[in-house]
């Protein structure tokens, strides 16, 4: 369980993460969602003590992380940068790790053989590919057997066959009663992997909620619309909860009504339709829709705020 | 490389993070990178090398009836080189850490964050010492060889030799300390290698801008000068130990400002 308080953290005069408030429950994937540059990472600092918060509060599991007497036991954490000496090979990493714990030396052949890198567990991190530099970071967030995983990015410079490992990976850890905490920039990665989603903007809240949820929430009924009548029928169609929106000549999009609407208004007019397509809107255009809303309004309050000076 | 999925195996937890445990972590650290070995190998063999070299050079100049008044001196001429190696290597040890980002794994295995700092301290001092004061006293008995047949030598009992050679070891320890103190202060390789050299080899020259009753005054009390005064025979404004102790005063002094950044700055 993690449980973030009001965070907020500023950098300078810019604020990284505003106010932010979320709690990721055990035994089930949790999502973290937002664009580049949205404060998942610093988040996750924060959650790490890696960073101090200016204000506000984050726990695992009811204590703050830096006062756990053996933290690799009860965190786990994989971070998006980077985080290895680049001289020293991925055993002697895991090794420097295990052994501020007292961890014996199998458990770290046992995890590099789990991640799959026993062929250049002795090469040094430097010469690494990034897929590689991610199963190492793996290796390390699983080093202490945590109950609690986060993970920044996991899939970054993964191959398919590695982001199925590390999809099926996260899964096992949740079904195992782990709380799992992962960052990502690419809705279709969530929707695949992800119970939860935590979606963030501008190091704001922009939705907390199931991926069913946020789908049935965010998602929006668009039908598309081919007819040499396009002008009639957008016409026509024109009411108080309903957008039409010219694509090319004699093409539309239509939201606020159903295909079967659309088509029974033809049929009453006599317009002819060479195209009548109900468009689902996937998980990846609710996010991006849902965070270019956060983007836009930023730029507009920020206007708003030059034209009142 | 496999992509089937084994659940991740359970492990017994093994306690606690103690000093004990970051004691043997940076031990790991610090001997499975190739810098330090190099780095070490180097301040070693400058040590050694020129304890043979600079004697053997100065000898064969050496005019009829010429007696030389700094034996000691031309043996540990290594010292010189071996400091800056030294020094560099301290800064590194902390330093690269945040170049290549290795400080957030240690900072999240550690989040107390000082004990990794003593850790370091303890554990590369230990191993400077431990590898510069045998070579410290082999170099004494090669330059010792070498200016003996000419009637040149300090004996071994002669006094201050015993005390110049550990304190040699010393001070090379705590030069080191002082560039990781620095490392941790700067957080950047090529800054803390600056501001190390800066203070040790650019201060003492600089110091000749001032007028000569303060450059007289304050000199004997930079780093470099007062340090060096337990690797020397001959009397100075301060007392060997004196001026070790003044090196040791700016060490404690630089890693207590790395101590408090330390807790105090995000990692």
């Amino acid at each position: 369980m993690i449980e973030a308080r009001n965070l907020t953290k500023r950098y300078g005069d810019k604020t990284a993460v505003s106010d932010l408030s979320f709690t990721v429950k055990p035994g089930i994937v949790t999502g973290f969602l937002g664009p580049n540059g949205s404060g998942k990472s610093t988040t996750m600092r924060l959650i790490l003590g890696l960073d101090a918060p200016n204000s506000g509060d984050v726990t695992v599991n009811g204590k703050h992380y830096a006062d756990y007497p053996a933290p690799l036991h009860e965190v786990g954490a994989l971070l998006e940068a980077r985080s290895v000496h680049t001289g020293r090979s991925a055993y002697n990493h895991l090794l420097t790790l295990a052994q501020t714990h007292g961890i014996p030396r199998p458990r770290v052949d046992e995890l590099i053989e789990l991640v799959g890198l026993e062929s250049v567990a002795r090469k040094r991190a430097g010469q690494f590919s990034l897929g590689m530099g991610q199963r190492l970071g793996i290796a390390a967030a699983l080093l202490g057997d945590p109950d609690v995983v986060i993970l920044d990015e996991p899939v970054n410079g993964l191959d398919p066959d590695g982001i199925r490992w590390v999809r099926d990976l996260l899964k096992a850890l949740a079904n195992d009663g782990r709380t799992v905490f992962l960052s990502s920039h690419l809705m279709s990665e969530m929707s695949l992997t992800a119970d939860h989603l935590i979606v963030i903007g501008r190091g704001r809240l922009i939705a907390d909620a199931s991926v069913d949820e946020f789908i049935r929430r965010h998602s929006k009924n668009i039908v598309r619309v081919r007819s040499p009548q396009a002008d009639e029928i957008a016409a026509g169609v024109a009411g108080a909860d309903v957008t039409v929106t010219p694509l090319t000549p004699g093409v539309l999009e239509i939201e606020g009504l159903v295909a079967e609407q659309i088509g029974e208004l033809a049929a009453k007019h006599g317009y002819v339709l060479h195209e009548l397509v109900q468009q689902q809107v996937t998980l990846e255009e609710a996010f991006m829709d849902l965070t270019q809303g956060e983007l836009e309004f930023h730029a507009h309050s920020q206007l708003e705020e030059a034209a009142a000076a | 490389m496999t992509s089937s999925v084994g659940a991740l195996p359970r492990l017994q937890h093994t306690g606690r993070v103690t000093q004990a445990r970051l004691f043997l972590s940076e031990w790991t650290k610090l001997r499975s990178v190739r810098s330090t070995v190099w780095s070490l190998l180097v301040a070693v063999v400058f040590t050694i090398g020129l304890s043979a070299l600079v004697p053997a050079v100065r000898m064969h100049h050496l005019r009829p009836g010429e007696h030389i008044d700094n034996p000691l001196e031309l043996t540990l001429a290594g010292i010189q080189l071996a400091q800056l190696a030294i020094g560099v290597l301290g800064v590194l040890v902390i330093s690269a850490e945040y170049s290549t980002g290795m400080i957030r794994a240690t900072m999240t295995a550690a989040p107390k964050r000082l004990a990794v700092l003593w850790a370091k301290a303890v554990v590369y001092g230990l191993t400077v010492l431990a590898l510069m004061v045998p070579a410290a006293f082999i170099a004494f008995f090669i330059g010792h060889a070498i200016l003996q047949p000419h009637g040149q030598a300090v004996a071994f009992g002669a006094a201050g030799v015993v005390r110049a050679l550990v304190g040699a070891g010393l001070y090379l320890t705590v030069i080191g300390v002082f560039g990781l103190g620095l490392g941790a202060i700067v957080r950047n390789t090529a800054g803390g290698i600056a501001l190390f050299a800066g203070i040790m080899f650019v201060l003492p020259p600089l110091m000749n801008v001032l007028p000569t009753s303060w450059n007289n005054a304050a000199s004997p009390y930079l780093p470099l000068q007062a340090g060096e005064r337990v690797l020397q025979l001959q009397g100075g404004t301060l007392s060997p130990w004196e001026g070790f102790g003044i090196l040791c005063c700016y060490t404690v002094a630089a890693l207590a400002i790395a101590a408090v950044l330390l807790k105090r700055r995000d990692v």
